[in-house]
């Protein structure tokens, strides 16, 4: 079950945390993968960690046009792309009485409008082969809030609502869209928390600790593969039981 | 009938699952044949491959009928 051989996938974000364990994750199922971030050299790290059945496409995603133009070269690449990892993400954390407008526009513009550009490119040929996989990685914090992230939460609620319209409009022609929303995971975007922020957390988690990347990715794998086609405009929520939608 | 109009009823017919005879000029895409929004903008896809052109969506918007199809394709393509 599972199995990716053949099939061809773009991940986003693919030098964080999350995103290097989807990209190894789908790789190791057998697809072949484009991993895009703003970092070239760690980007070509991961794509040697990974052997062949790599391509890397380095991409400012506040850059519209360059968004396009990064599906554009993926389906270059890779022939077609039949499955889509929207991952990246970025935070610029403040107390919604301080957040300045460059904070909020920063994160809106990589965690929801380049999805939205990134999907629509890719989406095109999607429909003309009547099939696809679409995941975008949410968040808790879109799901529950958070302080400090006014911005972050709402780029990721907006997912959650831009994924399940998009399911409506394509799962009749054998595409899905669905959403994971990671809880807290072990990654250099919670590193920077401090620790008792760390212990405040890990408290109101059933599970008592941190999730890992691979849990994540693990649940990409299955809403990638031919076996999930059934399930479509869902929010899958990883986070060891500290939210049970 | 033209060429173009014969292969734009034949892309209509496959597409949308209709008879033949229902894809008059006059035929609306949406209130005639049955199609919703998403179809339109699939006919509109395969109008592009088959005829080799690009069709703006603005002028997308305005081709609601067999007979617009056909007319835009007639002045557009290659």
């Amino acid at each position: 079950m599972f199995d990716l051989s053949g099939k061809n996938a773009l991940v986003t974000g693919a030098t964080g945390g999350i995103g290097g364990a989807i990209a190894a994750a789908l790789h190791g199922q057998g697809a072949t993968v484009a991993i895009s971030g703003t970092r070239a050299e760690k980007l070509e790290e991961v794509a040697k960690e990974l052997g062949d059945r790599v391509h890397v496409l380095p991409c400012d995603l506040r850059d519209r046009a360059a968004v396009t133009k990064l599906g554009e070269d993926a389906e270059e690449k890779l022939g077609q792309v039949d499955i889509l990892v929207n991952n990246a993400g970025i935070t610029r954390d403040n107390l919604f009485m301080r957040m300045k407008d460059e904070e909020w526009d920063d994160v809106i513009a990589v965690n929801l409008t380049s999805v939205f550009t990134l999907t629509r490119t890719i989406l095109r040929n999607m429909m003309r082969r009547r099939a696809g996989r679409i995941v975008n990685i949410a968040s808790i914090s879109g799901v529950i809030g958070n302080p400090g992230q006014p911005n972050y939460a709402a780029s990721k609620a907006g997912l959650v609502g831009m994924t399940k319209s998009l399911a409506r409009e394509v799962s009749a022609r054998g595409i899905t869209a669905n959403c994971i929303a990671p809880g807290f995971i072990q990654t250099p975007m919670t590193d920077a928390l401090t620790e008792k922020q760390v212990e405040t957390i890990a408290a109101a988690i059933p599970a008592a600790k941190f999730g890992t990347p691979e849990d994540i990715a693990a649940a990409v794998v299955y809403l990638a593969s031919e076996e999930a086609g059934y399930i479509t405009g869902e929010t899958m929520h990883i986070n060891g039981g500290m939210v049970m939608a | 009938m033209s060429d173009i109009a014969e292969r734009v009823k034949k892309i209509v017919v496959e597409h949308l699952g209709v008879e033949a005879d229902k894809v008059t000029e006059n035929a609306s895409f949406i209130d005639d044949l049955g199609a919703d929004s998403l179809d339109t903008v699939e006919l509109v896809m395969a109008f592009e491959e088959e005829f080799g052109c690009e069709i703006p969506d603005d002028a997308a918007e305005t081709i609601l009928t067999v007979g617009d199809a056909i007319k835009f394709l007639e002045k557009n393509s290659s």
